[in-house]
């Protein structure tokens, strides 16, 4: 059988729910860090990188593949589980790619000034994902809130933007945690 | 009994994730209108159809679901609503505000703290805060976009010039985290203080109007005043005359036709909750250990 035809939700209607319901929990708390499973993507997709797309995508939401991550494989899957149209980095509704091959970022939509809603949301693929280093300060965060970002000055050149900006959910394994642009963040 | 002729929580997949997407735009953005394309629902519009999408898009099978209809658990609204998740998503409900993890609330904010974890989903009639003042959209979308909320200001001056105070008591507009003024749903303005710093995620959903909007947990929120007018939360000056309650928010129930009246927590569960604990109020009777 055809690898792509595999490794969906064998359950949909609640897998997505449990999914959605991490995906709320990390963006509304920049910092958290929380399990997504249920799909078996292909390489070298994460498996919470591919439920989040199970959850989030579908034939309404362009979605833009950057570097590795635009292989045959990769976009063989999307396809048949999520029948996402495949566009290019100004298009996009959401891309996915790890944090070089999503350079340079101001190709992505950041919204209007009266639609700041129509903004592009980055899944970003990471070598690590652990609750330390950058300083997270905002919505969501009681006090202050740490997280392993790819980079600082990129994210508050975004909050700059406010309410414009794109919004990030980072993955590492089955690992999701998300940094919306209403969040402040500094080096440590 | 779960009901198998429907999608788990009524809506389709591809519904939910389009809903799931305007919440998390709405996280990202606190304050902000996001529009999507609410869906018709097995219940009139102004009954929480907007709510309900919300509610549907974020249940799971493990949630325990409480609805409230001006605080009281008991009223149609909400029983019908609770009923309609009973049936189709299967989750287990609860009265109590402490063991829900999903609240859908019409028009109050439960006495009791919420806590981390908890999200509070509102029902919504009219989510734009400046559409009386403002009957256009393409302009009230401009005002936000411009941030000129002059307008509103003006509204709560007339207020006080006609009154001598800020007299809108429900749906008081509020700004949130310095940015968009949103309104907060019709809570009384007692319920607003709760709103800011919330450690629950408070979804507002408004299905006749097809906006969505949130508060994430520790935002900040601040009700719209003057210097020399401060915001005033204000509540019938009366303790509960069930439990006795001074700090919660009071109904003015009419007992005969004699001018007779009496004032009990909207609450219905803080109230209950108190009685069951000794708590007694002027006309209330003591609850029997064991009964009903």
């Amino acid at each position: 059988m055809n690898d792509a035809l595999l490794g969906g939700f064998v359950d949909a209607a609640v897998q997505s729910s449990h999914a959605f319901r991490a995906a709320l929990s990390v963006l509304s708390q920049p910092g958290n860090i929380r399990d997504l499973s249920g799909a078996v993507p292909p390489a070298p997709l994460s498996v919470a990188a591919g439920v989040l797309l199970l959850t989030l995508c579908d034939g309404t939401t362009p979605l833009h593949l950057a570097g590795a991550f635009d292989c045959a494989p990769v976009r063989d899957w999307i396809t048949f589980h999520c029948g996402a149209p495949l566009v290019s980095a100004e298009a996009a509704v959401f891309a996915l790619g790890d944090w070089q091959a999503l350079q340079p970022l101001g190709q992505f939509a950041i919204g209007l000034p009266d639609y700041p809603d129509r903004a592009a949301t980055l899944i970003v693929e990471m070598p690590a994902l652990e609750a330390k280093g950058a300083v997270l300060r905002g919505p969501g965060i009681a006090d202050v809130a740490y997280l392993s970002l790819p980079e600082v000055a990129a994210f508050q050149a975004n909050r700059a933007l406010f309410p414009l900006g794109f919004d990030c959910f980072f993955t590492c394994g089955t690992k999701v945690a998300a940094l919306p642009r209403s969040t402040y963040v500094e080096a440590v | 009994m779960t009901d198998q002729a429907y999608n788990f929580a009524y809506l389709d997949e591809q519904t939910k994730r389009m809903i799931r997407r305007a919440i998390l735009k709405g996280v990202a953005v606190p304050g902000y209108q996001v529009p999507f394309a609410s869906r018709e629902m097995p219940m009139p519009y102004g009954w929480g159809t907007g709510g309900v999408q919300v509610t549907a898009a974020c249940l799971t099978p493990d949630d325990t679901l409480k609805v409230i209809d001006q605080g009281a658990d008991d009223t149609t609204n909400a029983v019908s609503i609770r009923k309609f998740f009973q049936r189709t998503a299967g989750v287990a409900v609860t009265e109590a505000t402490a063991e829900a993890t999903l609240i859908q609330t019409r028009h109050r904010i439960p006495e009791a703290a919420l806590t981390t974890g908890q999200i509070l989903v509102y029902q919504v009639p009219i989510p734009e805060p400046l559409r009386f003042l403002e009957p256009r959209e393409t302009e009230t979308r401009k005002m936000h976009e411009l941030e000129e909320y002059g307008l509103i200001h003006v509204k709560l001056y007339e207020d006080i010039a006609r009154h001598g105070t800020i007299a809108t008591s429900y749906a008081y507009p509020v700004k949130v985290e310095g940015r968009y003024v949103m309104d907060p749903s019709p809570i009384p303005k007692f319920d607003n203080p709760k709103l800011s710093n919330s450690p629950a995620l408070q979804l507002f959903g408004a299905g006749r109007e097809q906006r969505i909007y949130a508060l994430p947990p520790f935002t900040h929120v601040v009700s719209l005043d003057f210097d020399d007018h401060p915001f005033e939360p204000s509540k019938a000056p009366h303790d509960c005359d069930l439990c006795g309650a001074g700090e919660s928010y009071l109904d003015e129930v009419i007992i005969d036709d004699l001018g007779g009246r009496m004032f009990v927590c909207s609450d219905t569960d803080f109230c209950r909750t108190r009685c069951e604990a000794g708590h007694l109020g002027a006309l209330g009777v003591p609850v029997l250990k064991g009964g009903a």
